[in-house]
């Protein structure tokens, strides 16, 4: 019940927050020239003055700037996202089909970085300076340095076109009517590439503030007093210092979560994966406002309710911290 | 049945001396899934409400036109078996095709071709709305015959060679209420093709299979179509060379990647079946920028810039110097190369500035001009950071402007807020149809690829009205000679480059390319090889 009231709270304290950022893009995509019947003219190569003047009307852009914010945001106190441009449907619809994908890819590539950065971070710091930890530390430049597109088209050429094991892009092989545990495994088959590269740049992050952080808990007297009591090394570690070398690393997903949001829209035209970066992305250059600003409420959304986890989920890790301060 | 049957012993004979694609066609294998790249996600599906390969390269094997391309470029029976007009050429009968149904099970007829023209063609379709703004109305003696009637002349010509893109036919019954605009069969289209629509997944791919009803007996042989969204070009060459891909249309991966899969012997890269689909790289000037309304300034321009050594060390084998706004595969309307030309001569270009009166400054500048690159298309941004090169030798100093579609399309031909301009200008079958609307005075303001440069000709204006209305086809051919030498002399803007689109095949599709349009065609004898 505690946990539901704060829950509450912390949504209604972001409430003018999310005001600010649905208005502030809304104006901020005013400016960009052209709208999207300039787009749908593009992507149609041309058509005459009199049809792009039925088609403003027709996706209602004929209105002035504010009685449009003051349409949208009216629809949104209904929960009503509007109509999506580009897509001809309603735009909680269209965010729904790519959540999913979008939702798998990152929670996919957060546990991948999560578990090898925490050990490849733990080796490192146990083996500080020496040639484990050099080895790691180089790693995790390569990964952090190298950009994302270049490593998932390379890992395109070595797997999918001469190993021929792995599947270059798609969220499934639609070729086949796959259903169940062969539909869930052939999913699980596409996301391989896209999870590893989208997470080696956050495995790079995650090694080198595990191994910081590591090395500032082990130098603690409570460190000493467990090694003193006479607990083998091992213990001291699993025991005593993931656990609080840990908060930093929590900390980071929260922040994270959103960059891995937006952040895959490479990733997501890379694989060729219909998910919301490149959704939001696609909306940009069609200038579909509706879409845009549907994605920017959710992924707002989704970034307070992981925020909200992540708080939680310090009480857990360290008592001292309470829900409720 | 014991051995080889004769026709075996044939093929395995003439497998020694013709090469095996020849061998194969033969006899056409059935089944088999055809993955086709598709690079950019349209609205909507329906081709008779947009004119656009984008459209075409999906909804042209769901829904069929009255006129179709033979492989030679001629027009050829489509939904109508044949047609006839008056010699005024205000009046052009269609004989429709008997026994042609839906694929919902309704009947074809001629009141569906009605509504389409009249409702569709005439009212919403890009270009459309420009050929049919003189049609009045459309009769239907019986389901089986459809007589088209114009307000001023229409060319048979440029009828039947705007057909084959602008004459798509939808159904009555699933269109004629509601708004057209938002019917559902838009994005889930329903028509007489030889494949049916199953499923649109937004970002994913579209899928189509066999109409097992299909009008020509015994076709098509593949089982399905699917489409498949890939967006980054690099990854769709991956893609292809992975064989999840077989078909990349209309030049959607780099230049690199087409003339690099083009040297494997598992795929062919070819401009082969998109003599359809030509386009021109422009430089189009603003004349409201006085430095620009002088002829002398813009012919130095064109003077200054080497075209064949762009070519040969950017676009490679598929592009050639243009010569005209009526690009060289247009067979019934080409001019020939004897018009005004531009060759590189930078002595000239240099001569020409100086009586401008435009001196080198300070640095050796002349004067500065804004230069906006269309967003579509490698070649156009190369193009563009040549085009500054170019003439920065010459004393002009370039700013490139980039934006995205949207952007470019609304600063360019609504708020006229550049100096130079580069995009494509595509050829549609005739020069009625979208080249001659890049001259004519009088286009609204902001609409796309027309004459917005602030520059009117009067007699330019006449030769392009008669000869949209002209029947002879001898007489239109002449004028439309007049048209290119008259802008060639005025040079409102300029197409030095031609290009044909760029397919890449997996060569296990066979038939492919097999007709002018063949990747907006309706694929209904194309079939894979195992």
């Amino acid at each position: 019940m505690r946990v539901l009231r704060l829950a509450l709270w912390r949504l209604a304290a972001s409430l003018p927050t999310l005001l600010l950022i649905l208005v502030g893009m809304f104006l901020l995509l005013q400016l960009a020239p052209g709208d999207t019947v300039d787009a749908l003219m593009a992507q149609m190569g041309g058509g005459d003055a009199r049809m792009a003047e039925e088609m403003r009307r027709f996706y209602g852009l004929d209105l002035g700037i504010a009685a449009r914010l003051g349409q949208y945001l009216m629809r949104l106190v209904t929960l009503d996202l509007g109509f999506s441009a580009i897509y001809g449907k309603p735009v909680a619809t269209v965010i729904l089909e790519r959540l999913p994908p979008t939702l798998l890819l990152m929670a996919a590539s957060l546990s991948f970085a999560f578990f090898f950065g925490l050990l490849f971070g733990v080796v490192a710091a146990r083996r500080v300076n020496k040639w484990p930890d050099t080895l790691i530390s180089m790693l995790g430049l390569v990964f952090y340095a190298t950009p994302s597109f270049w490593f998932g088209l390379m890992a395109i050429v070595l797997f999918s076109v001469y190993l021929q094991w792995l599947p270059a892009g798609g969220f499934g092989d639609i070729t086949q009517n796959y259903t169940g545990f062969a539909a869930m495994l052939d999913i699980a088959r596409h996301l391989v590439l896209p999870t590893l590269t989208l997470g080696l740049i956050f495995l790079a992050i995650y090694l080198r503030i595990m191994r910081a952080s590591m090395l500032e808990v082990l130098s603690l007297d409570f460190v000493r007093t467990a090694r003193a009591k006479g607990l083998s090394e091992t213990r001291v570690v699993a025991k005593h210092v993931l656990r609080n070398a840990m908060l930093p690393m929590v900390t980071l997903i929260g922040l994270q979560a959103g960059t891995m949001l937006g952040g895959s829209v490479v990733v997501e035209s890379v694989f060729a994966l219909p998910g919301l970066g490149r959704l939001a992305y696609e909306s940009v250059v069609q200038r579909d406002l509706n879409t845009l600003l549907g994605i920017v409420f959710v992924s707002a959304l989704l970034v307070i309710a992981i925020n909200f986890v992540v708080d939680i989920l310090y009480a857990r890790l360290d008592p001292r911290i309470s829900a409720e301060s | 049945m014991n051995g080889p049957s004769r026709r075996e012993t044939f093929l395995l004979g003439a497998a020694a001396l013709i090469p095996a694609s020849a061998v194969a066609q033969e006899a056409p294998r059935r089944g088999g899934v055809l993955t086709v790249h598709f690079s950019t996600e349209q609205r909507i599906l329906n081709p008779s409400l947009q004119a656009s390969t984008g459209v075409y390269i999906v909804g042209g094997k769901i829904q069929e036109a009255l006129v179709d391309l033979d492989a030679e470029g001629r027009p050829a029976p489509a939904l109508a078996e044949s047609w006839e007009s008056a010699p005024d050429g205000k009046t052009h009968v269609f004989r429709l095709r008997r026994g042609v149904t839906w694929h919902d099970g309704k009947p074809f007829t001629s009141a569906d071709v009605q509504f389409t023209a009249m409702e569709m063609w005439k009212k919403i379709l890009n270009y459309g709305t420009t050929m049919q703004h003189f049609l009045t109305e459309v009769q239907t003696p019986d389901p089986h015959t459809a007589i088209f009637k114009y307000e001023r002349p229409m060319p048979q010509g440029l009828l039947l060679r705007g057909l084959p893109d602008l004459g798509y036919v939808s159904p009555k019954h699933i269109f004629e209420t509601g708004d057209i605009r938002q019917n559902p069969a838009n994005t889930a289209p329903i028509g007489t093709g030889p494949f049916k629509f199953v499923e649109y997944e937004r970002g994913q791919h579209i899928i189509a299979e066999r109409n097992p009803n299909y009008w020509r007996n015994g076709m098509p042989y593949l089982d399905r179509v699917v489409w498949r969204v890939v967006t980054d070009r690099a990854a769709a060459a991956a893609q292809m060379e992975a064989g999840q891909l077989l078909f990349s249309p209309y030049s959607a991966l780099s230049i690199a990647d087409m003339q690099r899969l083009g040297r494997d012997p598992r795929f062919e890269s070819t401009t082969r079946g998109n003599e359809g689909n030509v386009r021109n790289n422009t430089l189009e000037f603003n004349f409201r920028n006085p430095v620009l309304a002088d002829i002398r300034v813009r012919k130095a321009i064109a003077h200054a810039i080497n075209v064949p050594f762009f070519i040969e060390n950017f676009l490679g084998p598929f592009a050639k110097p243009g010569t005209g706004p009526i690009p060289s595969v247009s067979t019934d309307y080409y001019p020939g190369a004897n018009m005004p030309q531009y060759g590189y001569d930078l002595a000239l270009a240099n001569r020409l500035l100086d009586e401008a009166g435009h001196r080198r400054g300070a640095g050796g500048v002349r004067f500065n001009l804004r230069l906006n690159p269309a967003p579509w298309g490698e070649d156009i941004q190369l193009w563009s950071t040549f085009i500054q090169q170019s003439l920065g030798q010459a004393g002009i100093r370039v700013e490139i402007v980039r934006l995205d579609a949207a952007g470019f399309l609304r600063s360019v031909y609504n708020d006229w807020n550049f100096d130079l301009a580069t995009g494509w200008h595509q050829y549609r079958s005739d020069p009625a149809v979208s080249t001659t609307v890049w001259y004519r005075s009088g286009s609204p303001r902001g609409a796309p690829w027309t004459n917005q440069w602030g520059w009117q000709d009067e007699r330019i204006d006449g030769i392009i009205d008669n000869a949209a209305t002209e029947v002879d086809p001898v007489k239109r051919k002449a004028l439309y000679a007049d048209f290119v030498r008259a802008v060639q002399t005025e040079l409102p803007l300029w197409m030095p480059i031609e290009q044909i689109f760029v397919s890449v095949f997996n060569r296990r599709i066979r038939n492919a390319g097999n007709n002018p349009r063949w990747a907006s065609s309706t694929w209904h004898d194309t079939w894979l090889a195992s």
